[in-house]
């Protein structure tokens, strides 16, 4: 019965899709459409073959299929995103590869929010929607909740993402940095997230242990604060039901201020609150021991939910915004380095007593470099944030900077060490494939960071620098051009940085292959004991 | 009052208050006596059911600490 309900709805939708593509008022619409309706269509033959089919769910085993295939995802878009950071990157140091014959679709402006939503979103969202479904399940001791619902959200995520990708370069997008998808892709998030909830929520409820694992707080804050924030900052109205246009429910002044709002509780719970439920399972995982204090976990924990949502402001400095709310979000911000901090030395401490790993295992060395970056940005930020130096380094390369030594050094080198911490378990597999190339991706990544972050540094506090100053009759020295053309040598470095960065997760890439591919299955001992 | 003074008000008043004991409440929480066996006793649950869920014929999976 349900299987006629799902090939009813998944007829009507390929249907309105193909209506939708046929009335389409610009190109990136007719082009999601057309997506909307293969992928419709392609879900209903797949549905269609199976009628009937026996329930595959065995509540004695973890539904771990849809782990893998997030694994997959998540390495995937990781390389797809890194790779379109590294041609902006170079677009920005050489502007000739701005093509004119691809005029329009390859230019910075439509390729940067594809690179930003691609590693955010795509690989961001694929390791923390993997990781969340690993760690419930272990830590509940339950299998997933709600059945197929896990591969709806991983196959609805693949589905938000590439509407998205192919939107941008078409020219669909509502101009807010990282909520550009348009309003038919909101609405597409919000039901993939809210089955996400119900997945995680559920999974929750059937747990068979007494506790909630303080990494679930963190994922759960994670899943409950973006869905808050999403349907905040996506309020518009569709221009029409057949266009990609829409005009936002606010303006001015309180536009920037949802949107940055937005934007920085996307940093706060996307790639902070949600990694670090990554961190608070699998560092102690992959180094054997338990936390360090569970109680600074909790006050870690509740320290960020308090103080993070107001933080926002910072990026609006010196602005229309009212002076009170900037001095807030400063306020906020250089409080919040306290208990990142004490998150931090949670992490690292985790490790005492076992120091002698990271001469050893390369997975540990990643993780911990990982959280090392974690304080450094966290350091970093509201040091930012305070006016006096956000009136140096807005608006220059010094934010560039410090945004990726975050998302490559703290989000990115969490997901790896994740990613080699999952694939040999999930594919059943006798440990990885080589452990030397583990370290080769390390120090790739890492010189890459480095060179990287000291790049925008240079350049960021170089052009800041050069706009404030004024000759002895107070005009100004430089003209715009002329920070551009002092900055070249450090696009180069930094492009050069990026490019190392791609090659250790290429690396990676082959190695988890290999892993699956070449070593042998792991002798299971644990069937025939039981699960205690 | 018009809704922005008010809860403009309360956001700096009241509602601040509330929020900043509730915090401090939660953080002393953490500490309350006793807690040091249950919070070791989670902090290790990690290390259990890593390869298939709990066995539904028995209540709680919970090894001795």
């Amino acid at each position: 019965m349900w299987d006629y309900v799902k090939l009813a709805v998944l007829g009507l939708i390929a249907l309105c899709a193909a209506i939708a593509a046929n009335y389409a008022r610009d190109l990136a619409y007719m082009v999601n459409a057309i997506t909307v309706m293969l992928a419709a269509g392609l879900a209903f033959l797949w549905v269609l073959r199976r009628v009937g089919e026996p329930n595959p769910h065995n509540p004695n085993e973890y539904m771990d299929g849809v782990v893998r295939a997030g694994a997959i995802a998540t390495a995937f878009w990781g390389v797809v995103g890194f790779l379109v950071g590294v041609v902006i990157a170079t677009q920005l140091a050489f502007p000739q590869l701005n093509f004119e014959w691809l005029q329009g679709y390859d230019n910075f402006g439509r390729l940067r929010p594809l690179h930003t939503s691609a590693v955010i979103f795509a690989f961001g969202g694929n390791a923390l929607i993997m990781s969340s479904f690993y760690i419930v399940q272990r830590t509940s001791a339950a299998r997933l909740f709600g059945g197929n619902l896990g591969w709806f959200v991983f196959w609805g995520w693949q589905l938000v993402i590439v509407l998205a990708a192919t939107g941008y370069v078409l020219g669909a997008s509502q101009g807010k940095e990282y909520a550009e998808p348009v309003w038919y892709v909101d609405i597409l998030i919000t039901v993939v997230w809210v089955a996400f909830l119900i997945t995680f929520m559920g999974t929750l409820f059937k747990r068979k242990e007494p506790h909630i694992y303080v990494a679930n707080w963190f994922l759960l804050s994670m899943i409950l604060t973006v869905a808050m924030l999403h349907l905040v900052n996506n309020a518009a109205i569709p221009v029409s039901i057949f266009g990609s246009a829409q005009v936002q429910l606010y303006s001015g002044v309180q536009d920037a201020m949802v949107q940055w709002w937005y934007g920085h509780n996307a940093v706060g719970f996307f790639l902070t609150a949600g990694f670090l439920g990554m961190m608070y399972y699998f560092v102690p995982k992959q180094a054997e021991r338990p936390v360090y204090s569970y109680k600074l976990s909790i006050i870690h924990f509740w320290a960020l939910i308090f103080l993070y949502i107001w933080a926002g402001p910072h990026h609006l400095h010196f602005t229309a915004l009212p002076d009170w709310a900037s001095t807030l979000g400063m306020v906020f911000s250089v409080i919040l380095w306290m208990p990142s901090w004490g998150g931090m030395i949670n992490g690292l401490m985790t490790l005492s007593g076992a120091w002698d790993k990271l001469r050893t295992d390369p997975i540990i060395r990643m993780m911990v470099v990982s959280i090392g970056f974690y304080g450094m940005s966290t350091f970093e930020g509201p040091m930012m944030s305070i006016k006096a130096v956000n009136s140096l380094s807005h608006y220059t390369d010094w934010t560039i900077g410090h945004v990726h030594s975050g998302a490559l050094g703290w989000n990115g080198m969490i997901t790896f060490g994740v990613l080699y911490f999952l694939v040999p378990r999930l594919w059943n597999r006798e440990g990885l494939y080589s452990l030397k190339l583990v370290s080769w991706h390390f120090w790739l990544a890492t010189i890459g960071i480095v060179l990287y972050a000291s790049a925008m540094w240079v350049s960021g506090i170089m052009e800041g620098l050069m706009w404030r100053e004024v000759d002895a009759n107070g005009f100004l020295v430089n003209a715009f051009a002329d920070t551009v053309v002092a900055k070249f040598p450090m696009y180069v470095v930094r492009a050069l940085g990026g490019l190392l960065f791609l090659s250790g997760a290429l690396i990676m890439c082959y190695n988890l292959w290999m892993t699956v591919r070449a070593q042998p299955a792991r002798a299971t001992q644990h069937s025939a004991v039981p699960a205690e | 009052m018009e809704t922005y003074s008010f809860l403009r008000h309360l956001a700096d008043s009241w509602f601040l208050l509330a929020m900043t004991l509730g915090f401090l409440g939660l953080c002393l929480w953490a500490y309350r006596p006793g807690s040091r066996a249950a919070h070791d006793e989670i902090a290790s649950s990690i290390f259990r059911n890593d390869d298939r869920p709990a066995d539904p014929t028995k209540p709680t999976n919970r090894k001795e600490a």
